[in-house]
């Protein structure tokens, strides 16, 4: 087993930072912008791209949590997961663009639980998805718009994403 | 977990993930679209052999909000009132592809016996049986006083230096039960108040404190005061002179309810004999929790049910809890 850092801490802040200036530019300014992380590691990642694009942007754009565990299509063939808390901004997401913040994107069925997760929310105008790394192996018809870094991957490695907040830590690994 | 059986052999990691669950699902509740799909395809019985209308609605909106199938069976106007044994009928059930059972029945130990026979795969939750336990109440009883002490900061914490006494009919309550032994798994200290005729004898074993007069246990500023239901169909043997008496000496009257300190809550499970236990001026006071605790009974429910159902099924006999 081999274990290869694929970002270092300068490299996730570099890519965190490209990626608010993109949701800047593709919404042409801050103007209904509400960032909601999958926890749990989005969430973090939702509060730093949250804090940067309301810098970049200057005014404050609201950052939520969403938890899709309760929407997962895989709940019965794995032992029981514990629900980790959604949070949503006082201003709701009807008729927002919300930008939706995970670390990894894989299988794409973890995304497909947070759409279906936000309508039972309400009805946000757009919905975008953004991304630190994509992995590829997609096992439904999505993509995400804002991406940090694409990893081509083999299905059986693991790709680890540590958060300085979370696990003392910041990078991104492959282990093979 | 495979069944919630009792609140006894609960231990506080497992109690804890409960209420947490619940704050989860509490949350879900404030939703425009309060269904989520999580047991989509599951099957719910509710097996009740004793009368309820509260506990298996609650049960039945916990299921359906989290989308799995409900199906009610009552002992009245069943094949039960034709001589059917728990055992044919927990096997019909199982034929009919149910995934978990919730059962309340007049005898003591019967949904035990209904997990551990293997006449059933389903998981299996207590809604109550005669006098032993009915841990879905502990535990909404709980959450509701962690809430109310809390409030946002409720997740993960148990209920360390909460004083809870508990006032009425402990002999034949299987909510006081449950009670005792779930708030003294979480750290509470609890107090029991009880004319003597209803204390049940086995009392000196439990991990509590009992007064037999309702102004002193006051005097020492319970943090929470739970009023048991007088449960007249109960009542066969002389346990109290008369209602008035009981009343008088027990019943949480409006002096009793301005003497509790400031920030204390009453409680009571319900159904309430108004004038007897509790006041109206208690029961609809501001202390009062006996409508958040319904409300609360729902998300804790979907709790039990979602650690119930939602992950893989371990195999029978694996768990016994």
């Amino acid at each position: 087993m081999s274990t290869r850092t694929v970002l270092h801490e300068a490299d996730i802040a570099r890519a965190l930072t490209r990626i608010s200036h993109e949701i800047l530019e593709s919404n042409r300014g801050p103007e209904g912008l509400v960032i909601l992380g999958i926890p749990t590691r989005g969430v973090n990642l939702a509060q730093r791209i949250g804090a940067l694009v309301t810098e970049f942007g200057g005014r404050s754009i609201p950052v939520g949590a969403l938890d899709v565990t309760m929407y997962r299509d895989d709940l019965h063939r794995n032992p029981t997961r514990a629900p980790q808390p959604t949070e949503i901004p006082a201003g709701g997401i009807d008729g927002k663009t919300v930008v939706l913040v995970d670390d990894v994107l894989f299988s794409g069925r973890s995304i497909r639980a947070a759409l279906d997760a936000l309508q039972d929310i309400g009805r946000p105008a757009a919905v975008r998805l953004a991304i630190l790394v994509d992995r590829g192996h997609r096992e439904l018809p999505i993509r995400p718009d804002f991406v940090g870094k694409n990893l081509p991957s083999a299905r059986e490695e693991r790709v680890n994403v540590r958060l300085a907040d979370v696990d003392g830590i910041e990078e991104v690994t492959i282990e093979s | 977990m495979r069944h919630l059986l009792d609140t006894r052999t609960l231990t506080r990691d497992d109690a804890l993930r409960i209420l947490d669950v619940a704050e989860d699902m509490a949350d879900t509740q404030r939703r425009e679209v309060k269904k989520l799909p999580t047991l989509r395809g599951k099957t719910v019985v509710n097996l009740f052999f004793e009368d309820s209308t509260r506990t298996r609605i609650s049960f039945e909106a916990a299921a359906k909000r989290l989308s799995a199938d409900v199906i009610n069976f009552s002992a009245k106007g069943s094949s039960v009132s034709k001589g059917e044994s728990l055992q044919d009928t927990a096997q019909t059930l199982q034929a009919m592809g149910a995934d978990a059972v919730v059962i309340r029945h007049g005898a003591s130990g019967a949904p035990r016996t209904l997990a551990t026979s293997g006449w059933i795969t389903a998981g299996v939750v207590n809604a109550g049986d005669g006098t032993h336990e009915h841990p879905t109440q502990a535990l909404l009883d709980a959450f509701t006083i962690r809430k109310r002490f809390f409030g946002a900061d409720s997740r993960g914490r148990d209920l360390a230096g909460l004083r809870v006494t508990i006032v009425g009919d402990v002999l034949h309550s299987r909510v006081a039960r449950s009670n005792v032994w779930l708030l003294t798994t979480l750290g509470a200290a609890v107090t029991l108040v009880a004319p003597p005729t209803l204390v049940p004898q086995d009392v000196s074993a439990w991990p509590v404190r009992i007064r037999y007069d309702l102004d002193e246990a006051i005097a020492d500023e319970p943090d929470a005061l739970m009023m048991l239901r007088i449960q007249a169909e109960r009542m066969n043997a002389a346990y109290f002179p008369t209602e008035r008496e009981y009343s008088r000496r027990w019943g949480l009257d409006a002096a009793r309810l301005g003497r509790l300190s400031a920030d204390s809550i009453v409680m009571h499970p319900g159904p309430m004999n108004r004038g007897l236990e509790i006041s109206a001026d208690a029961a609809d006071s501001p202390r009062s929790t006996v409508l958040e605790q319904v409300t609360n009974g729902v998300s804790v429910r979907m709790a039990a049910l979602y650690l119930l159902l939602a992950g893989e099924r371990t195999r029978a006999g694996e768990d016994g809890r």
